[in-house]
């Protein structure tokens, strides 16, 4: 039995599928609609594997005036639409339904200019994240926000989860990142928001967008900022012998003054699967690792890694490892970076995304542990802890659905935990179908009811996305 | 008009808007009374003031996090901060010496004008800092948006939206941001006697290069005799002194560079935050420009080709403060042809008599499809119109 439910497919949309395949390919070429069984199996579900749907048909504009095209006749033919990038969504937000049409960005994937003086590159939004700091990384410049997915997650995704990575602690989400987009309305309408500029004009319609899990629009292109790459960047490991002790010590180092580019958490199970697998020389007798990453040049990193590792010892560190080398930084980074992949590898899993105030995480971490026992489960613990937010990793087998179950019962404790100590469901994966039922939690009705009346300002019929992110029932449409 | 209405607790604000729609009696938002000059002049039946908004509701340093009522003064919260080696990192205007104005500036309008400084191009914008808000909407309900931690996605950003709508969405009452520790010193490098455009393209290297300048500005030749381009840079003094010598041996072709103090340098950096070289005469109309920095110049020169105005710039030439005669429209259509000429950007009149508020358009015009939004958003918080009605656009 899997919880989350889906609203029934509209009859009537179904019935209609040929008339609706037939329209769309009046409007896109033969190779960019997908209808056939087979292909559009591809696109039945996202990183959240559990739950899959068939689409109705799959829409691959390459231009945004074809994007445009497919929206506005959706939009006259009362068809939902569900906007998907890279589809490496964690809480489902990019699965389809039966009675939807899923317009993918994939072939619209060009950077369509760089401009060093101004800092900004304009992509359409089907571009990967990685290709953008590719593009500029030979002239010395990235893109910030770092999702571990960015191999394959794309822009408009990132702006639809509003995703952070890594190295946000310094350098902020994609929200901040991001100066310009253009829009394909409900309607077929295209608008420009922002620009190449700072701040947009009127409201702040490009911060709306953020997060917004394709409910308001579709993103076909952006402008983005670029940053000069730092001198260089090392990380520093450190072992302790209690996650108390790694929590005060990072809360010392952010209280000392340093902003480090990363600091990120694993527990004592995390280092035992990722040393497994990525052989990184983590240490094994501790319970939890610290990594802590600083930019500039050598004599800052120098400067900056001295104090650090005195605040470590101040709080009982018990191993230090520095990187010597450019080798010994990209292993301490490896281990860190295949958690996922390496604990895909020796069970099921499902990501939660709970930010919780740094001071409560020892509470949090010893709770988490009573709920995920109490359910019969393992789970293991990587996340960034500069910014309190946690990726508990439940391990199930997902062929036994009562231990499924027992799995997404426990992250949905653990989530409303994180909301009972002053923090929230999701810090950057979004809410999509997974966290939707626990939305009243967070949030009252009138807190709700106010976004339902923000979000149908935009689409006032509820066929963008529809299935996701508020709870089924209740809606309000204005 | 009556005398400003003053609640002290949530419940209060929002039985006063509750009466207010039902009465069809509008509402002006007002925090300390130093911004209210700022947007269209509004035809309103009272003040609704945060005054009795006051205090911290939290702080805490080592979570980096601090919350306080809208009312509070915002130099109570900056107090505070310093305090613990910390504060707001988007440096936020103050307007007081521009506009003339007196009263004490609160957190809640620092937040609803979105208000930010010259350190807004490293460190982002006041909405970049707001985490969590808490506002009465024109209906009268209590809605909360964020919270108090970092990162935050759950549902709608109705807090990025709170940024910057002047108080036309919501009565802000309690206002959350995240703070970073105040870097042990500062110092600013100093070109000089550059023109608009080269001062631009140096402030372009120092920008691209590694060394994270957290602020960049040029001050014409008209300011002080001698042009001035200015390069700040805060942090460690080792890394500090490290990061000076590199940008000085990257700026060397811009001609001769100084460095200031860090006394110096931070009351200079206060007068480019505040504007405070346009602060007289008093009767010329203030514009605030943002276009992308390195068309910055050639905006400027295109509004020369209508217009005598007086101008300096900051984010690296991507802000650029106008100052303009008063007369017909004070220059809002050259400005604004120049900035549709130059590609993107917006103008807004941050000074200007109440007839020439009421004259022209305030805030940059939104084209017909984002008008529309506008005007739906508007009405999905406040629907009718109670609000700061037209404080931004007249429609709505
Ligand atoms: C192994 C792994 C590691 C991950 N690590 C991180 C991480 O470190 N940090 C993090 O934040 N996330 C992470 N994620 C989650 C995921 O990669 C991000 O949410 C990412 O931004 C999704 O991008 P996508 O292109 O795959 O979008 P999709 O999954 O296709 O879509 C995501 C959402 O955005 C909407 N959307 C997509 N494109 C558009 C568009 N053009 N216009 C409007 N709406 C659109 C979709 O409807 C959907 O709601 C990880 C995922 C995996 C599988």
């Amino acid at each position: 039995m899997t919880a989350i439910a889906f609203p029934a497919p509209d009859a009537g949309i179904l019935a209609r599928r040929d008339a609706i395949v037939a329209g769309l390919a009046a409007l896109l070429p033969a190779e960019s609609l997908v209808e056939s069984s087979d292909e559009r199996r591809v696109f039945e579900t996202d990183g959240l594997t559990a739950y899959r749907r068939q689409p109705l048909a799959v829409a691959l504009p390459s231009t945004t005036e074809q994007a445009a095209a497919v929206m506005k006749y959706c939009h006259d033919n009362g068809v939902p639409v569900v906007a998907r990038g890279a589809g490496t969504s964690l809480s489902g937000g990019a699965i389809p339904q039966e009675d939807a049409v899923v317009i993918g960005l994939g072939k619209m994937s060009r950077i369509l200019s760089i401009d060093y003086a101004n800092r900004v590159a304009r992509v359409q939004a089907g571009v990967t994240n990685l290709a953008i700091t590719g593009a500029v990384a030979a002239d010395g410049f990235f893109y910030a926000p770092d999702p571990s997915s960015q191999l394959a997650c794309t822009i408009g995704g990132n702006i639809g989860m509003n995703s952070g990575g890594a190295h946000c602690l310094k350098y902020g989400v994609t929200t901040n990142n991001v100066l310009g987009a253009t829009v394909v309305l409900n309607d077929g309408t295209v608008v420009e928001i922002g620009g190449d500029h700072l701040d947009s004009e009127g409201y702040d319609l490009l911060g709306l967008m953020h997060g917004s899990e394709g409910q308001l629009g579709l993103i076909t292109e952006a402008t983005v900022r670029i940053l000069r790459a730092a001198e260089g960047a090392r990380p520093v490991l450190f072992g302790f012998d209690t996650s108390e002790e790694a929590g005060a010590a990072t809360a010392a180092i952010i209280a000392s003054g340093i902003i480090p580019v990363a600091i990120e958490f694993m527990d004592k199970p995390a280092i035992d699967i990722c040393e497994a697998y990525a052989k990184a020389g983590y240490p094994l007798d501790v319970a939890a690792l610290l990594i802590v990453e600083v930019e500039g040049s050598d004599e800052e990193m120098d400067a900056q890694l001295r104090k650090i590792v005195a605040i470590a010892k101040q709080h009982g560190v018990k191993v230090v490892k520095e990187s010597q080398s450019a080798m010994e930084a990209a292993l301490i980074w490896k281990g860190r970076k295949s958690a996922f992949g390496a604990t895909g590898r020796i069970a099921d899993y499902i990501c939660m995304d709970g930010t919780i105030p740094t001071g409560q995480l020892p509470l949090v971490l010893r709770r988490m542990d009573e709920i995920v026992k109490r359910h019969g489960l393992r789970v293991a613990n990587v996340f960034h802890a500069g910014d309190g937010n946690l990726h508990p990793l439940i391990l199930y087998n997902c062929n036994d659905p009562v231990e499924q179950a027992k799995a997404e019962e426990a992250g949905n404790e653990i989530l409303k935990l994180c909301v009972d100590v002053g923090g929230c469901l999701t810090g950057e994966h979004g809410v999509g179908i997974e966290k939707r039922d626990l939305m009243t939690h967070q949030f009252n009705k009138v807190d709700l009811d106010q976004q339902m009346r923000a979000r149908a300002a935009f689409d006032p019929g509820w066929l963008l996305n529809p299935a996701k992110v508020f709870p089924l029932e209740g809606r309000v449409s204005g | 008009m009556s005398s400003p209405l003053i609640p002290s607790s949530a419940a209060e604000a929002a039985a006063i808007v509750i009466e207010a729609r039902a009465k069809k009696t509008p509402l002006a938002i007002v925090g300390g009374g130093s911004r209210s000059a700022i947007g269209r002049p509004m035809q309103t039946a009272a003040d609704l003031s945060s005054r009795a908004l006051s205090g911290l509701t939290l702080y805490e340093p080592a979570e980096m996090v601090i919350g306080a009522r809208a009312g509070t003064p915002l130099a109570d919260v900056e107090n505070a901060l310093a305090e613990k080696g910390q504060r707001l990192s988007f440096e936020p205007m103050d307007h007081r010496p521009l506009l003339g104005s007196s009263g004490e500036p609160t957190i809640g309008a620092v937040a609803a004008g979105n208000v930010s400084g010259p350190r807004r191009l490293q460190a982002g914008a006041a909405r970049d800092s707001l985490i969590g808000v808490k506002f009465i909407n024109g209906r009268g309900e209590d809605i909360k948006s964020g919270g108090r931690v970092m990162k935050n996605v759950t549902g709608l950003d109705l807090v990025k939206l709170s940024a910057g709508a002047w108080g036309t969405l919501g009565f802000l009452h309690e206002v959350v941001f995240k703070v970073l520790p105040k870097p042990e010193t500062e110092a600013t490098l100093m070109l000089s006697g550059l023109d608009d455009s080269r001062a631009v393209a140096a402030l372009s290297v120092a920008l691209g290069s590694p060394f994270e300048p957290t602020g960049a500005a040029h001050l014409p030749r008209w300011i002080d005799r001698v042009a001035k381009t200015l390069i700040r840079l805060e942090g460690f003094s080792d890394s500090l002194r490290y990061r000076a010598g590199a940008l000085r041996a990257l700026l060397a072709e811009f001609g001769a560079i100084d460095l200031l103090d860090e006394h110096t340098s931070a009351s200079l950096w206060r007068q480019v935050r505040d504007a405070t070289f346009l602060a007289k005469p008093r009767a010329q109309a203030v514009w605030r420009v943002s276009v992308a920095p390195a068309r910055g110049p050639e905006v400027v020169a295109a509004i020369r080709e209508g217009r005598d105005v007086r101008c300096f710039y900051d984010w690296g030439g991507g802000l650029i403060w106008v100052a303009t005669d008063a007369a017909d429209d004070a220059g809002a259509t050259a400005i604004r042809k120049a900035i549709a000429r130059s590609g993107s950007g917006h103008a807004t009149l941050v000074r200007g008599t109440p007839e020439l508020r009421a004259s022209i358009d305030v805030f940059q015009p939104l084209t017909p499809p984002l008008a529309a939004l506008h005007r739906r958003l508007k009405a999905s918080f406040d629907p009718d119109g109670v609000l700061n009605p037209g404080k931004m656009h007249a429609e709505f």
